[in-house]
């Protein structure tokens, strides 16, 4: 009886640390795929060459175009759809930031994983500028024909 | 009490709830979503009605603490069943829809039961500790149905965007708050700095399914390879 009592506080105790690491687990997980499926929107929209241009992306974006981009990103009138994902890619460039740098030495396929979704964001954020120019291109339009 | 920090997220949760059910309305997605949708109505009645409640009573009152975590524990059960609308909805083709309802259930009431057993066990603050125990534990089950389904989004090689986008917030939502439970459940002292973290989190699915509706289509579709964290 009292043995069955002090394993049940004890139980009590410890689910909440379980269901601490268990969510916090999840949650990684979760939000990089989520992350991931905002990413796979913007792939398959061809950026123009202008875009290309002003952002420096030759061939393919990679996670060093990130910081760029996003200067120019807050250059342009902000979009008002677009804000939210932005600021979630940003997270999510940090947090693959931080994974190179802690585990990528060790775990080679992890540091090339990394760099992918680095250049990923990067294409994310240049289709946001193209999205962002269009936008503005747009407004001045409107204000022309007032 | 609450600051006009607090009262502007309460203000902007409700506001975005809101915008979700405008956004199915205008999109034509109220029926094909109606749980999702159900839920967000559901959320902004609730927010209506705590606003009451706080006038009435003040923040610091027991009819408020009662009412905020009970409603909160209404809230998740509607969730439960928004959780089932999407189960539906990524199983309709295969036509299990009925056995993962009926699992779904029992799985609910099973939470509500094991929680009650754990803090019968206690004894002390009973009731009050019964609330945040059980939605802990409805957070976490809810985390767990969550990720089963996003597992079979992965297996069916489910590719709606909109779908997609549903069940991915609502994972986050879910294992966050499942933390932060976890986390007041752990340490008491921290409960009043949790608490403000709370409405933050709530503002995320809103926002998110928002965007679902806003930026795509019903027909828009993903590539599954693009989805799984580890590339097939």
């Amino acid at each position: 009886m009292m043995l069955g009592h002090i394993s049940s506080l004890s139980l009590a105790a410890m689910m909440p640390g379980i269901i601490l690491v268990v969510s916090l687990a999840a949650l990684l997980q979760f939000f990089i795929s989520y992350c991931r499926s905002l990413i796979a929107a913007s792939v398959k929209q061809a950026l123009s060459a202008d875009v290309r241009d002003v952002a420096g992306i030759a061939r393919t974006a990679s996670g060093e175009d990130f910081g760029r981009i996003l200067q120019l990103l807050r250059l342009c009138p902000a979009h008002p759809h677009d804000r939210s994902e932005i600021r979630a890619i940003g997270t999510y460039f940090r947090l693959l930031g931080f994974l190179r740098v802690s585990a990528g030495k060790l775990m080679p396929s992890l540091m090339s994983w990394t760099e992918t979704e680095r250049g990923q964001c990067a294409y994310f954020a240049a289709v946001a500028l193209e999205r962002r120019i269009a936008f503005s291109r747009d407004m001045l339009a409107e204000q022309m024909h007032v | 009490m609450l600051g006009p920090a607090a009262y502007c997220i309460w203000i902007l949760c409700t506001l975005l709830e809101a915008g979700v059910v405008v956004c199915a309305l205008a999109r034509g997605s109220f029926r094909r979503y109606f749980t999702l949708n159900l839920y967000m109505a559901a959320s902004v009645a609730m927010s209506i009605a705590r606003y009451f409640v706080l006038s009435r009573y003040g923040f610091n009152s027991d009819q408020y603490y009662y009412f905020y975590y009970y409603s909160d524990a209404i809230l998740t059960i509607c969730l439960y069943f928004a959780l089932m609308g999407l189960y539906s909805i990524v199983f309709e083709e295969l036509g299990a829809t009925t056995q993962v309802r009926v699992f779904s259930m029992l799985l609910l009431g099973g939470t509500a039961l094991f929680s009650y057993g754990v803090v019968h066990q206690a004894e002390s603050r009973m009731v009050t500790r019964y609330v945040v125990e059980m939605s802990q534990n409805l957070y976490f089950v809810g985390l767990i149905l969550t990720y089963v389904l996003w597992g079979a989004v992965l297996k069916l090689r489910e590719t709606r965007a909109r779908v997609v986008q549903f069940v991915l917030s609502l994972g986050v939502y879910f294992s966050l708050y499942a933390a932060i439970y976890a986390l007041r459940n752990l340490y008491p002292n921290f409960a009043s700095v949790l608490a403000y973290v709370s409405p933050f989190t709530g503002t995320l699915l809103p926002l998110a399914w928002n965007y679902a509706y806003l930026r795509f289509d019903e027909d828009a579709r993903f590539a599954p390879a693009r989805l799984a964290v580890i590339p097939r």
